[in-house]
């Protein structure tokens, strides 16, 4: 009997060991791949080792939650369109959550008579798993734009009521613990478990949707923390080593995006942004110069090099292939086509690459912020496709800016900007762009789909 | 409570180790990262489904378990499909 626990157990290091490697292969886009069925393999052995151990008897519901759950599962992921991917990785962090507080659920009834730690780890399991499972219901309403308002949802006395919410919480975690046994700790843990839930909602819902990407990392982190915590109930190290590394590459997603965005993550967390915005008027020099298509076309026919900046408003418009295509007749004519990502483009970290990767873009033609930055003295046309706060000069030269400090794409240094853009609306932020009026800008207004096709149209037609 | 300390010696290790490896992955790869991230933490999936197997006498531990069972498969299912989905899109310059 101990022998096959014994060898059970190695199983797991060894998914331990494809999990970390995976990570590792993710590292670069040509071994990513693998790395990821490597993982795959390595969850689906420690699954089928965990279905050996003896006292694992009875297989109905396991059975039945394996075949519903792998169903639900390979339909999000198909079914997903790519401007989606926010929503379902909200979706399923929160999904991570729900497994692990009904994992520590079902380990106090199975054996409530426990040391007092043990009922700590189960209180703090049932606690971190329902705040990932509401904030990121949360998260996801708002990334899908249902039910839910976007904009920040702010009411008087906000933290003080989260304030009380957590020490509620603390003290029923506290009651709990100390006499699990005991009749009423079924009620307790309920409550601490509808109290956390509400918590959840609390948390995310006074932040706006523009930081939502930052709150998507941190509610990944959480899910990771939740697996690792329900990890420390049935003593597995599986659990604790992979829910570690899902914490801590969470973590490091919150900060890339919190740094890209000049903000803390305190500030992020506590909200508010964009709600109550000064809206203060800048005094902005220059007038706007708007070009049509074939000028705009005569602009990138002479040009040696150009840079894309895109934003999410590409997307929004689907223009993605239509920008490949003007980078196929661009490159046809001679030019070198860079795109430029900024950390934040997107709705989630990475986003933009994901989107251009789809219609069929070349990676190595994607170039990080810090990587084109000092190069953009030698650039001809810097296009800008449905991006704003993130090339606004504002936020390098304007101290009373809200963008002040923000790491912006520097598309001002190229010799000609063109801007595509739908009208003179602000960004995310609400901020004037002082980008738009100056001496080297031309505003191609306009939706970006049918301004890029125009343009690549003005290409067959001059060949 | 000798086992609390050698599992918190794990995490701590498990921590730092995490910080390593991910710190390395561009930022081109971070929506892949993600929903890789995702499908691991739906690890869970082993508590649950010891949970789930519970004999006699335990049938509502096991029923919470088997709704564990299904929401970490999603989570593990799904985040496996959507990454290699997402990968399987990333391609270098064909010339």
């Amino acid at each position: 009997m101990e022998d096959i626990r014994t060898l059970l157990n190695l199983v797991y290091i060894l998914s331990a060991v494809t999990f970390i490697l995976g990570f590792k292969l993710m590292g670069r886009p040509t071994t990513a791949r693998q790395g990821n069925i490597l993982s795959a393999v390595g969850m689906a052995a420690a699954v089928v080792a965990t279905l050996m151990f003896p006292e694992v008897v009875r297989y109905t519901y396991i059975a039945g939650g394996l075949a519903i759950g792998a169903v639900i599962g390979a339909f999000f992921a198909f079914r997903t369109p790519m401007t989606g991917m926010p929503q379902m990785v909200g979706l399923l962090n929160g999904f991570g959550g729900a497994a692990s507080l009904l994992v520590a659920w079902a380990e106090f009834v199975a054996r409530p008579d426990q040391p007092v730690y043990q009922g700590i780890i189960i209180w703090l399991t049932v606690l971190i798993g329902t705040v990932t499972l509401s904030g990121s219901l949360v998260a996801w309403a708002k990334l899908e734009e249902r039910f839910i308002p976007t904009k920040p949802v702010l009411y008087p006395g906000q933290r003080i009521v989260s304030v009380l919410l957590l020490a509620a919480i603390l003290g029923g975690g506290i009651w709990f613990a100390l006499d699990m046994a005991a009749p009423t700790a079924v009620q307790v843990l309920g409550a601490v478990t509808v109290l956390a839930f509400i918590l959840g909602i609390l948390l995310v819902i006074p932040i706006g949707g523009a930081d939502m990407p930052v709150v998507i990392s941190l509610l990944n982190s959480y899910s990771g923390m939740a697996a690792c915590a329900s990890g420390f109930i049935i003593q597995n190290n599986l659990l604790i080593v992979a829910g570690a590394l899902v914490g801590a590459s969470g973590i490091i997603l919150t900060l890339i995006m919190c740094k890209a965005m000049n903000r803390s993550v305190a500030n992020v967390v506590l909200g508010g942004f964009g709600a109550d915005m000064p809206g203060k008027a800048q005094d902005v020099v220059g007038e706007i110069k708007p070009v049509k298509p074939d000028e705009a076309y005569l602009i990138l026919e002479a040009a040696n090099s150009v840079v894309i900046v895109p934003g999410y408003g590409l997307a929004v418009s689907q223009a993605q292939h239509a920008v490949r295509e003007l980078m196929e007749a661009l490159e046809k004519n001679g030019t070198e086509v860079r795109f430029a990502i900024h950390p934040v483009a997107g709705r989630m970290p990475g986003h933009m690459n994901v989107l251009l990767a789809e219609a069929n873009i070349p990676y190595d033609a994607l170039v990080e912020m810090d990587a084109i930055n000092p190069t953009m003295d030698t650039v001809d046309v810097c296009m800008i496709i449905g991006a704003n706060d993130v090339v606004n000069p504002a936020a390098l030269e304007d101290k009373s800016s809200p963008l002040w400090g923000m790491p912006i794409i520097e598309a001002h240094r190229a010799r000609t900007v063109i801007v595509m853009k739908r009208s003179m609306g602000k960004g995310f932020a609400g901020v004037e762009n002082p980008l738009f009026f100056r001496n080297n800008t031309r505003m191609l207004f306009g939706d970006a789909k049918a301004s890029l096709q125009a343009l690549v149209n003005e290409f067959k037609g001059g060949s | 409570m000798e086992v609390l300390i050698f599992l918190l010696f794990i995490l701590v290790l498990a921590i730092f180790l995490g910080f390593e490896i991910i710190s390395k992955v561009p930022s081109l790869l971070h929506t892949p990262l993600m929903s890789g991230s995702n499908a691991i933490s739906g690890v869970t999936i082993v508590g649950a489904l010891i949970a789930a197997g519970l004999g006699e006498g335990e049938d509502t531990a096991a029923l919470i378990g088997g709704v564990a069972v299904a929401f970490a498969t999603i989570n593990v299912v799904g985040g496996y499909l959507v990454t290699n989905r997402m990968l399987s899109m990333f391609k270098k310059k064909d010339k």
